[in-house]
């Protein structure tokens, strides 16, 4: 038959840029590339004695960091400077010169974080971050001696472990007591 | 010189578009594939705090925003001017609502990666650390104990 020898027509694709563009425009407007980074914590299970018992460890193994709600800090019962607070929780824990008042070993040093509940949000933030950053700066140069490399997390595991087991981190948070908070 | 013919100007030629919408895919497809629909509007201020420690949560489904900070403009008639908690699209009343929310977020999630959700706790840096140790106590209580301080990054020193 006649019909069945005529050419099918192409379909006209001079539009699809058209819809594309169009699709493209509005995921460009959605989007959001936002990625959700901040500072990882595990919380300690919940349980309903809080009473902590720090009177069984030696006072030399405990770097405790207290917050007030005026934003000022207490380090092992002195005032202290956020800024170099990393510095001295590092020598805390590794205790280079091996001081009677650091840390014995850096697995029995304890930091212990207090805060009120009317400290600002940001300085508490800017604590921990300070901690977690001395921690981290001693697995780098452990990291940096054992095999040369500075410490992510990306290595094997097991190099891991055995950075994480010399410097575990141990960071205590305790209830916060309730001064200056405004309602 | 027959051997070379004198060209001819035929003016310049117009560049191919054929393979525009290729390109176009390709960037469509991109952008597909990053784009996250965020299914609340934040009602709160959130401008987090800075840190250098931070650590990026790869899977985003199993991010459960928390926000707090103090109610936008356009809620402070309402819901007042001081420091609330925000789950999903609505203001928290009473801290004990995280429980239900942490409960009805895993409910959405297969059991065997219960274990990998993350609270991201999206705090304003001007509140009080009161309002946080609250939400806190509250995921503790329920078991939700992987959280993540959200920050943006400070440059080094």
């Amino acid at each position: 038959m006649a019909r069945n020898k005529r050419e099918v027509s192409e379909v006209n694709a001079s539009s699809m840029a058209d819809i594309a563009f169009l699709l493209l425009v509005f995921f460009l407007v959605t989007t959001t590339l936002n990625p959700d980074k901040g500072i990882t914590v595990k919380l300690p299970p919940w349980t309903e004695d809080q009473a902590q018992d720090e009177t069984k460890m030696k006072k030399r193994n405990i770097f405790s960091v207290l917050v007030n709600a005026n934003n000022e800090l207490l380090v092992r019962g002195e005032p202290a400077d956020v800024d170099n607070l990393r510095e001295r929780a590092k020598e805390f824990i590794a205790n280079p010169s091996h001081r009677p008042d650091l840390a014995e070993s850096p697995n029995k040093a304890i930091i212990t974080l207090k805060n009120d509940r009317g400290t600002k949000y940001e300085t508490y933030i800017k604590v921990y971050n300070e901690l977690k950053a001395a921690y981290r700066e001693l697995w780098d140069e452990e990291s940096q001696r054992l095999y040369g490399v500075p410490y992510s997390e990306d290595m094997p595991i097991a190099q891991k472990k055995k950075i994480r087991s010399k410097y575990p981190f141990v960071l205590s948070e305790a209830e916060p007591t309730a001064y200056g908070e405004e309602e | 010189m027959s051997r070379f013919k004198k060209k001819t100007d035929k003016g310049t030629p117009g560049i191919s578009t054929a393979s525009l919408p290729d390109i176009v895919f390709m960037l469509l497809f991109f952008f597909m594939v990053a784009t996250k629909m965020r299914d609340a509007s934040i009602m709160v201020k959130s401008n987090v705090p800075q840190a250098t420690e931070l650590v990026k949560l790869e899977h985003k489904n199993l991010v459960m925003p928390i926000f707090i900070g103090q109610p936008l403009k356009r809620y402070q008639a309402v819901y007042g001017t001081s420091p609330r908690v925000q789950l999903g699209d609505k203001f928290a009343d009473d801290p004990s609502e995280i429980a239900f929310f942490v409960q009805k977020f895993r409910a959405k999630i297969p059991e065997a990666q219960h274990g990998m959700i993350f609270a991201s706790i999206k705090g304003d840096k001007d509140i009080t650390c009161g309002i946080v140790s609250d939400v806190k106590t509250e995921l503790r209580k329920v078991g939700q104990l992987k959280v993540n301080y959200s920050a943006k990054p400070r440059p080094k020193k």
